[in-house]
């Protein structure tokens, strides 16, 4: 074959000379060729334009002149004329040197993409995706056995008594002990639940979600959902901040940024805010509310109407244009083991530089809060809110641990479950208002970075009431309907 | 009564230059010379007013300039989408070509081409009637993406964007005229493949794919009984052009 030095695409005429008349004008350095610089200025790149502004102060009109004059040839943009110049070129080189054979047999993997593209079957493979992935994997293996192991064996046996009588033998002050070991210590309660509760749910999740994503699986649940998502005013391509937020809402947050549209990102942070449980809540709540079917559906159907509905609102309410998608579908893949522990390692040591030490400074601040009494005079203000909506004044402690952690909130509510406290109504309405209030104090502070101090606060400042709204109104239907769990 | 070919020709440029200024006159020196006899009918039958050389299109002669235009833009695509004409002799042959498709051939035609929304040029193409009502009967050599039915196949003949942003992530796609594409699912979105590549996308994005069928054989029952009379659409125009 023979060796290929340069490959030079050569386009229709009048395109041809005004490349070579912005060649001879352009003075500055680009790191390209001139003729690539020129290219890209016949394609309206936003990025060379603004270096051409910027390098070439005399030309610069003059190379605007040329502009209008060549797009004057042509009907179509001169991006699209110039990527036909190029797509025939490459067809060209292609058909020379490529043969294609006919591929009629339909293998497996091509049966089971199309089980998952149509509307029937999807279904059932979500659903099937759903309850051995998230919910027996993450949630009964996960957030169950590991997290009892790591929890009473690891931490309460061997870590905490080891680390506690260090400190009693070295910290002579009570105040500075309780720092570090107390209730509310940054290693009995920061780092353990660190390590004992999040790394394992998060762990398992991020396994789950690598093999999900590296087997293809989430453009096609794309495609499944686009209508549905398009009346929330957001694409099927949604689904990936979505889906991510089940593990955690603070790197579903930041994940949004590979939307389209601001309009998207708003909505969809919005309700990972409100009503998308991540992995170590969605854990506790599993637990709690797995011992009756008619709880747990309840709280699934309550959660499904507020994401649906407030996300209607919100596409209405927030201006822009809405939203088009397109997704290249490759083919299914059985992913690679080496690649999910990658990317699982990858995650995991994002989310403890990102995300731990929020939960380290929320264990000095309830330290500092309980020393203090602030802590008290907080839990009183909700106090009032939480008996409003049917619960006992005893929760109100469990939804401002809530904004620390959103875990935390839910399991001061297993607390008071299993200390037979909360159960019945009141713990579905307390299950439905923990999970829409408030995001956690790390992924208010992944809002406040991405959205905006602005935007970030509205959507606080509406979370919060309507999280309690939505209680108060689960707890009067279910209560004036009589009905008993 | 039938205009004479001169006289369409002269509606047609009072038209352009319509769409290109917003002027409804045009002075008579820009009007074609050989074209120029054409006003006389059209003063007569007052779709046209001349005063002190400045010719100006009437309220009844606008949906005649504007019918002129629209034949003119889809004998351009026909000849570049079906007949694979190239740029130099598609606008001559055009400028025959509508002349030919009055008394409602047009409809039929346009029918055949999935009605188009620009020409070739990507200048806007007039709807008729038959756009309005959309009819999907009928049998089309070039269809929208999202009109095809799953499993047909053909290449893309144009894409229709009226946004440059949408145009530059289908090219991004590698979307472009001449490519393969199959559609292999139209609910609950639209998944079709493009050389070895496969999409998936909204009806808006299907929309604006015009494909043409290469592949009629496989196209269905349905299209065996259509057929012929696709055939003789394109043959009688054929005769008429002088090109059988």
């Amino acid at each position: 074959m023979p060796e290929i030095k340069s490959l030079q695409t050569d386009y229709d005429g009048p395109i041809e000379s005004a490349l070579s008349s912005i060649s001879k004008l352009l003075r500055g350095h680009y790191g390209i060729s001139k003729r690539m610089v020129a290219l890209l200025l016949l394609q309206e790149d936003a990025e060379i334009e603004r270096q051409v502004k910027e390098q070439e102060d005399e030309n610069y009109k003059s190379i605007q002149n040329i502009l209008p004059e060549v797009k004057s040839n042509y009907g179509h943009p001169l991006s699209y004329i110039i990527a036909m110049t190029r797509q025939q070129k490459v067809n060209n080189v292609l058909d020379s040197v490529i043969a294609t054979r006919d591929k009629s047999d339909k293998g497996f993997a091509e049966l089971l993409s199309r089980a998952m593209m149509n509307p029937l079957s999807g279904i059932i493979i979500l659903f099937g995706v759903l309850y051995f992935g998230l919910y027996q994997f993450v949630g009964v293996f996960g957030a169950g056995t590991l997290v009892d192991f790591i929890e009473s064996i690891v931490f309460g046996e061997w870590i905490n008594p080891w680390v506690s009588g260090i400190a009693n033998t070295i910290i002579p002050f009570q105040i500075l002990r309780d720092l570090f070991v107390g209730e509310y210590g940054l290693v009995t309660l920061g780092l353990s639940y660190a390590i004992a509760i999040i790394l394992p749910i998060v762990g398992t999740f991020f396994i789950i979600f690598s093999i999900i994503e590296d087997s293809g699986y989430l453009p096609r649940l794309a495609m499944l959902i686009d209508r549905i998502f398009k009346a929330i005013g957001l694409s099927g391509r949604a689904v990936i901040p979505m889906v991510l937020g089940f593990g955690c809402d603070t790197m579903a947050t930041i994940v949004t940024r590979t939307q389209e549209t601001r309009r998207e990102r708003i909505i969809t942070t919005l309700l990972l805010a409100l009503a998308i449980p991540c992995s170590a809540q969605l854990g506790v709540i599993l637990a709690i509310l797995s011992g009756d079917g008619w709880s747990l559906s309840i709280w699934v159907g309550v959660i499904t109407l507020v994401f649906l509905l407030v996300g209607f609102v919100a596409s209405k309410a927030i201006p822009g244009r809405g939203p088009s998608f397109y997704m290249e579908v490759p083919p299914l893949r059985l992913p690679k083991l080496s690649n999910v522990l990658t990317k699982t390692y990858s995650r995991l040591q994002w989310y403890f530089f990102e995300v731990l030490p929020f939960f380290l400074y929320a264990s000095v601040f309830l330290w500092l809060g309980d020393l203090t009494g602030v802590l008290d005079i907080i839990t009183s203000w909700l106090e009032p809110v939480v008996v409003l909506i049917g619960l006992p004044p005893e929760a109100s402690i469990a939804f401002l641990y809530g904004f620390f952690r959103r875990d935390f909130g839910a399991a001061g509510l297993y607390d008071l479950n299993t200390a037979g406290a909360l159960v019945g109504v009141p713990l579905v309405v307390a299950a439905v208002t923990i999970t829409l209030f408030i995001p956690c104090i790390a992924q208010f502070g992944v809002m406040l970075k991405e959205r905006g101090i602005k935007t970030a606060i509205a959507i606080t400042l509406f979370v919060f009431p309507f999280a309690f709204a939505v209680g108060y109104l689960v707890n009067l239907i279910l209560t004036t309907l009589g009905v008993a769990l | 009564m039938e205009l004479e070919e001169k006289a369409e020709e002269v509606l047609e440029s009072l038209w352009i230059h319509h769409e290109d200024t917003g002027n409804n006159y045009l002075p008579i020196d820009e009007v074609e010379i050989s074209y120029r006899e054409g006003i006389e009918q059209l003063v007569k039958v007052s779709y046209v007013t001349l005063s002190e050389d400045i010719v100006q299109l009437t309220d009844k002669g606008r949906p005649f300039a504007r019918n002129v235009v629209r034949r003119h833009r889809l004998a351009e695509r026909l000849l570049a989408d079906v007949m694979g004409t190239g740029d130099q002799l598609m606008h001559e042959k055009a400028c025959k070509f509508e002349h030919l498709l009055d008394r409602g051939l047009d409809e039929n035609i346009c029918s055949l081409l999935g009605h188009p929304k620009v020409c070739p040029h990507g200048k806007p193409i007039p709807p008729g009637n038959c756009c309005q009502l959309q009819h999907h009967q009928g049998q089309r050599v070039v269809s929208p993406l999202s009109q095809l039915s799953p499993g047909q196949t053909g290449r893309v003949a144009y894409i229709y964007a009226p946004e440059v942003e949408q145009l530059q992530k289908l090219t991004a796609m590698g979307i472009l005229p001449g490519a393969p594409i199959t559609l292999a699912q139209n609910f609950p979105s639209y998944v079709f493949h493009i050389r070895e590549t496969q999409f998936a996308v909204d009806e808006e994005i299907a929309q604006s794919i015009y494909v043409r069928l290469v592949n009629p054989e496989n196209i269905g029952e349905a299209e065996a009984v259509e057929r012929p009379r696709r055939n003789q659409t394109i043959g009688k125009l054929a005769q008429r052009l002088g090109l059988r």
